[in-house]
Order: structure tokens, then C-alpha cells, then sequence
């Protein structure tokens, strides 16, 4: 690898990376904003202007507040599960396609830390390794509040990973690709997925809110049966990794929907405007920012308007209704693509 | 039996695919909430802006003196008697000579208390008083973390001497008493 | 750098195999046993098997072995509720276990040397490629173990209905 290409990976993966710890703060003030402003509040407003610096403070509150490990939880395993909720949280954004490219001296420089050629499979892999974080951390919490959070929330994810799976699987026949860079760049200006798979995009959209234990399907840490889920004897900083970790995730999910099914970085007469390569590009960037911006408002938007499920009806959709959908999808979308693969074969006979 | 012709049978009928699909009202609901999203707020912001008490609120007690700075009371013990939860008690004493730049009439409370914890601020100690002695104003009662504390004797309760610092109860006085 | 990260890799493998044989609580086996399942899908990348490592890690480490760590936390076992083990029943594994190794060793004997034919052809795990191998060369048994899942998948949900009486 050549000296300049190392030195932009490493910017662009410590950028990455700081940009989605930013993002993850910001979506915390954000949220308590969004909540106020439903709930006709005003929200955080005391620290800085417009309440702006309530991150830090609350950064600061959560290392100052006092560290409790149970006496009697396995203590090893008690550390290891906020670590991993926030390692997985965090290796997800490795294979998103930030932007098309920028050229620098007449060399070009992808915006994505790594294109795997099974991107999709990747972030699957990460997802279910997440469930783990959540695991470990209630049963070596040694506390039946915990455990029942722990049960509640693997559950409830290994049922929203298959109907997650089986909605994508449909797309990636589509476009005939697992790496996320190329699905987005098969659709072009306004071509986006959510047009030709609006029953797959809501699977993927219902399954995400479910992943990222987010209401209505945050059954997991839900505070009038649980006292507080799989955190309930965490404190201090581990607790912080938890609440943040899920934060992260729900950025990480609105980057790959906008990336399957919104189109990415592409944006409607985005190339027709004649500006420069690297403007277009950055350009891009930002719309998909945008995007994403809009979705993880959307994540807050919904939970501030709907209660969350009882445990039954979460897996009677999960089960009866989302993956039988989810393979109606499937057959539907092979049937339409043998369709138009014969059309398209007799009229070039 | 009919108690009321008011009453409505339940009706637990089939729910029609729209409602069972579940997503129209998911919608519908979004909807409500962005409205909100645009609504007038409704917080005040507490310590610059305070929020207008009613003139009728009934907050901290005072024990009133008259222009000259004596005290009202007369340990008459009427408010004790209307008090329904039993909050107030007194003790009463006799002016020595002397002390009259201190009370009003021959006969004054040497110990007021109230105790605020089973004060229930109805007002009716004020309605009460035949001396215009005892008021409640628009003062918030501070919060504590000790039940002793909640025994408010007469140095909480009478107002200061100073003219300045008296508490000013004229939005209370109802008309005719005003004459 | 991939010999080193081979070795590395290995000597993790191993260990956490070994951690699972003799760790005194269950959930810590499990839990070797997960990050055994990762070494091996780090085995898998080395290989250029990308897509088998994904699907190794998502199937085996993302939802088998949760159902393992599921049970194990359900039944709350411990090293103090450990039944006794019988001296007789020692000696019967020890010997079972000597055996298995014994085949293992020979088995391993008569294969003609592990050589790996220099670096394996970096195209070979892709997705496309395993899916033509997939669906044309192996196309019976791919469809036959299909078929498979599919019992398996009916008799779960017929097991897991209610008793119609």
C-alpha cells in the first residue's frame, strides 16, 4: 500500500470513528430535544447555548458517578458485556460507503474504510454478535431483572435477524451483490431501492427499530416490568457504553438503510449539476448525512409516538407476520425478475 | 336495573383489514405527534420567568402586625378551633407593661406554631381571625428534609417590624373589610 | 504477516477449545467456545473464504450458540450444583477420550501430508464463485440438504404446535 493511501485510510478511519461517536452524543441531546418538542417541552437547555454542551456534562456525570460491581456477579464477564455492546456497535460502520470518491493530486480515494465483497453478510455477522454485549451483561449481573431483560432481548433479536435477513435477501437478488458499495451505486440519481421494494424496505425498517431495541420493541429494558432490563445493576461509565452503544447502533442502522434502500450518496440530478468531481462527491456526502439525519429522527419520532408491544404480539409479528412476508417478498421479486430476464432475452434474440 | 341512560354497550366487533394492518393508525398517530412537534411550548423557564399566581392562592402564613408594629393576635384561639387538620396551637400570655410597642392588646401569643406538615392551606384560619392577624400569601413554603423543621414558630410567622419588609396581604382583604 | 497471523490464530483456536474443556462454570465454556467459533472463522478469511466465515459466524456464533448460552443460563448451573462423577465413570472417559484420539491420529497419519498448494486462489470464496459451484457442480446435493432443512423446519413447527385433541 502506498504512503498516501495509508495516510487517508487512517484519517478516514479515525474520522469514521469520530464522526460516529459525535453523531451517537449528539443523538442523545437530540433525542431529549425531539421528546420535549412532541411532548410540547422545551428539553435541555441550561448547559451552553441552547443546551448544546448537555452531552459533555452528561459524559462527565457518567464518569464521575460511582462504580458499582455486585458482589456477587461474575466480575470478568460483568466488564466484557458493555465492552462488547460497544465494540459491535462500533465495527459496523467499517463497510458503509460514505461517499463516491475524492481525487487529490490526480489520485483517487474511496470514502469507504473497506468495500468486503460481502458487506451486507458482514454487517449481519457484527448484528448477531451483538446480542452477546446484552447477554453476558444480564447474567453476570446475577440479578433475575437482568437475566429476564438478557432472555427478552436474545430472543427477540435472533427472531428479528431472520425476517431482516430474508427482507435484504430479496434486494441482494435485485441487484445481485453483497457489498454495499455496489447496491448503491445500482441506483443512481432517484432509482432508489424503496421504489422497486417498498414491502422489503418496511420489513427492514420494522426488523431495525427491533435490533436496535428501540420502542415499540424496547421489551429488553422496559422499565414498568423490568426496573431497567439488562442494565439494571450496571452504573457509572458501563451503563454510559450501553445507553451510548445503542445510540450508535441507530446511526449505524439509518446509514444502511439510506445506503439499501435510499440510494446512498446519490441524489437526483446530483451529476447534472456540473459541479467538479470532488465537489460532487463531498456533496453527496452530505445529502447522505442528510439521510441519515432524517432517519434517525425517525427512529425518535416513532418512539415518542408509540407505545411499546406486549412480549406475545412482539413474536406473533415477528414469527407469523414479518417472515412470512418476508418470503412473499421473496417469490415475488423472483417471479418479477424471470419475468423481465425473458423479456429482456427475446428482445435482444 | 338503569342507572343512567348513559350507558354504552361494548361493541367488540371484527376489525376491518385497514385496522388490522395496523400501519394507518401508526401513521395517524405520527401525525399527531409531528403536529405537536410545531405547538406553542408550554414550559416556563422557572427561575427567570415565574409563573402568575392566582390572587385567591394560599401559600406561607403570616402573622400580620398593625401599622404601628404590634402584633394582631390575640391568641383568641379561634383559627386552632377552625383549623380541620388540627395544625395550629398557641399559647397565650399577658402583656406586661411596657410592652405595648410590641402587641396590640392586653392578651398576645407568647408561642404561634403551625404545623406545616398537616397544614392543609385552606385559608379558613384566615376567615377565621376576628383580629385580621393571621393571612396566607403567595409565599411558596420551602421544602426540608427534617419533620422538625416543618413546626413553624413565630419567628417564621410574624411579619418583620420594618416598614419595608412587610408582607403585603392587601390583594387578600376581601371588599368589605377593605371599608 | 499471514504465517504470523496463521500461528496467532491457531494457538487462540486451541486455547479456547481447551478453556472450554476446562473452565469450571458453563457460561465461561460457552463463551470459549464462541470465541473458538471466531478463531476458526478468522481461519476462514486466511482461506479467502470470506462468505463461509460470515455465514459461520452469523449461524454458529450469532444464534447456535445463543440457544447454548440461552439454556445454560435458564438451568443457572454452577460449579456447586456439578453432580459427582464417579471414579468408574472418570476412567470410562479418559479411555473413550484416548481412543478418539488414537483414530483421530491415525487418520490424520494416512492422509499423505497436509500440504496447502502454495496460497489458495483469492477468488475462490467469493460469493459468486461458491454460488456457480454451489448451484451447478454440487447442484443435487446442495437441493438435497435443502430438502433437509426444510423437514427439519416443518417437524420443529409440528412439534412445537399445540395437541389437538
Amino acid at each position: 500500500m502506498e504512503t498516501a493511501d495509508l495516510i487517508f485510510k487512517i484519517v478516514f478511519v479515525l474520522g469514521v470513528f469520530g464522526v460516529s461517536l459525535v453523531i451517537a452524543m449528539y443523538s442523545t441531546y437530540a433525542e431529549r430535544k425531539v421528546a420535549a418538542f412532541f411532548q410540547d417541552r422545551i428539553g435541555p437547555n441550561r448547559a451552553g447555548p441552547f443546551g448544546l454542551l448537555q452531552p459533555l456534562a452528561d459524559g462527565v456525570k457518567m464518569f464521575m458517578k460511582e462504580e458499582i460491581i455486585p458482589t456477587h456477579a461474575d466480575k470478568a464477564l460483568f466488564i466484557l458485556g458493555p465492552s462488547i455492546a460497544m465494540l459491535t456497535a462500533c465495527m459496523t460502520s467499517v463497510v458503509i460507503p460514505w461517499g463516491s470518491s475524492l481525487i487529490i493530486n490526480g489520485k483517487e480515494f474511496v470514502m469507504q474504510i473497506t468495500d468486503v465483497n460481502i458487506g451486507i453478510l458482514y454487517v449481519f455477522g457484527v448484528v448477531s454478535i451483538g446480542v452477546y454485549g446484552i447477554m453476558i451483561g444480564g447474567w453476570a449481573s446475577n440479578n433475575k431483572f437482568s437475566l429476564l431483560g438478557a432472555l427478552r432481548a436474545s430472543s427477540q433479536m435472533i427472531s428479528y435477524e431472520l425476517a431482516m435477513g430474508m427482507s435484504i435477501i430479496a434486494l441482494v437478488m435485485m441487484t445481485g451483490t453483497l457489498s454495499i458499495r455496489e447496491i448503491v451505486e445500482s441506483q443512481p440519481g432517484a432509482h432508489w431501492n424503496v421504489f422497486v421494494q417498498p414491502l422489503g424496505f418496511l420489513l427492514f425498517l420494522i426488523c431495525a427499530f427491533a435490533e436496535t431495541n428501540r420502542t415499540p420493541f424496547d421489551l429488553p429494558e422496559c422499565e414498568t416490568e423490568l426496573v431497567g432490563g439488562y442494565h439494571t445493576e450496571y452504573s457509572s461509565m458501563k451503563l454510559g457504553f450501553y445507553l451510548f452503544a445503542e445510540y450508535i447502533n441507530m446511526f449505524i442502522s439509518s446509514a444502511i438503510i439510506v445506503c439499501l434502500y435510499f440510494g446512498g450518496y446519490n441524489f437526483p440530478f446530483l451529476n447534472s449539476l456540473g459541479l467538479s468531481h470532488n465537489a460532487t462527491a463531498i456533496l453527496g456526502t452530505v445529502l447522505m448525512f442528510g439521510k441519515i439525519f432524517f432517519f434517525i429522527f425517525f427512529f425518535m419520532w416513532v418512539r415518542w409516538t408509540i407505545p411499546r408491544f406486549r412480549y406475545d404480539q412482539l413474536m406473533r409479528l415477528g414469527w407469523k407476520i414479518l417472515i412470512p412476508l418476508a418470503v412473499l417478498n421473496i417469490v415475488i421479486t423472483a417471479v418479477v425478475l424471470l419475468f423481465k430476464y425473458d423479456l429482456w432475452n427475446t428482445s435482444i434474440n | 336495573m338503569q342507572l343512567t341512560n348513559r350507558s354504552k354497550v361494548v361493541v367488540r366487533k371484527e376489525m376491518s383489514l385497514a385496522e388490522r394492518l395496523y400501519l394507518p393508525a401508526i401513521l395517524g398517530g405520527l401525525f399527531i405527534t409531528f403536529k405537536h412537534f410545531f405547538r406553542k411550548k408550554t414550559t416556563i423557564s422557572y427561575p427567570e420567568v415565574q409563573r402568575q399566581f392566582t390572587p385567591v392562592y394560599r401559600g406561607h402564613h403570616v402573622l400580620k402586625r398593625d401599622e404601628q408594629g404590634r402584633e394582631n393576635c390575640t391568641a383568641c384561639g379561634l383559627c386552632a378551633v377552625a383549623c380541620p387538620a388540627e395544625a395550629i396551637t398557641m399559647t397565650a400570655a399577658e402583656r406586661k407593661p411596657g410592652e405595648e410597642k410590641l402587641y396590640r392588646e392586653e392578651k398576645y401569643a407568647s408561642v404561634y406554631e403551625i404545623n406545616m406538615l398537616r397544614c392543609i392551606f385552606c385559608g379558613l384560619c384566615e376567615e377565621a381571625c376576628p383580629k385580621e392577624a393571621i393571612f396566607l400569601t403567595d409565599k411558596i413554603v420551602h421544602s426540608g428534609y427534617e419533620r422538625q423543621g416543618f413546626i413553624f414558630g413565630k419567628d417564621k410567622l410574624v411579619e418583620p417590624v420594618e416598614a419595608d419588609k412587610r408582607v403585603d396581604i392587601s390583594g387578600r382583604l376581601t371588599a368589605h373589610r377593605k371599608n | 504477516m499471514s504465517k504470523i497471523a496463521f500461528f496467532v490464530l491457531a494457538f487462540l483456536s486451541i486455547f479456547s477449545a481447551m478453556m472450554v474443556v476446562f473452565s469450571r462454570k458453563p457460561v465461561h465454556s460457552v463463551l470459549s467456545l464462541i470465541f473458538c467459533f471466531f478463531t476458526i472463522a478468522g481461519h476462514y478469511i486466511l482461506l479467502n473464504a470470506q462468505f463461509l466465515a460470515a455465514v459461520h459466524v452469523i449461524v454458529y456464533a450469532g444464534a447456535i450458540m445463543v440457544l447454548f448460552l440461552f439454556v445454560i443460563m435458564l438451568l443457572n448451573l454452577n460449579a456447586e450444583s456439578e453432580p459427582h462423577k464417579t471414579s468408574a465413570g472418570k476412567i470410562a472417559a479418559v479411555v473413550s477420550g484416548g481412543l478418539l484420539l488414537l483414530v483421530l491420529v491415525s487418520v490424520l497419519k494416512s492422509t499423505d501430508g497436509l500440504h496447502l498448494s502454495s496460497a489458495p486462489d483469492s477468488q475462490v470464496g467469493m460469493v459468486k464463485n461458491l454460488g456457480m459451484v454451489l448451484y451447478d457442480k454440487y447442484m443435487l446435493p446442495f437441493e438435497v440438504s435443502a430438502l433437509l432443512f426444510l423437514t427439519a423446519m416443518i417437524g420443529a413447527t409440528m412439534i412445537g404446535k399445540k395437541e389437538l385433541d
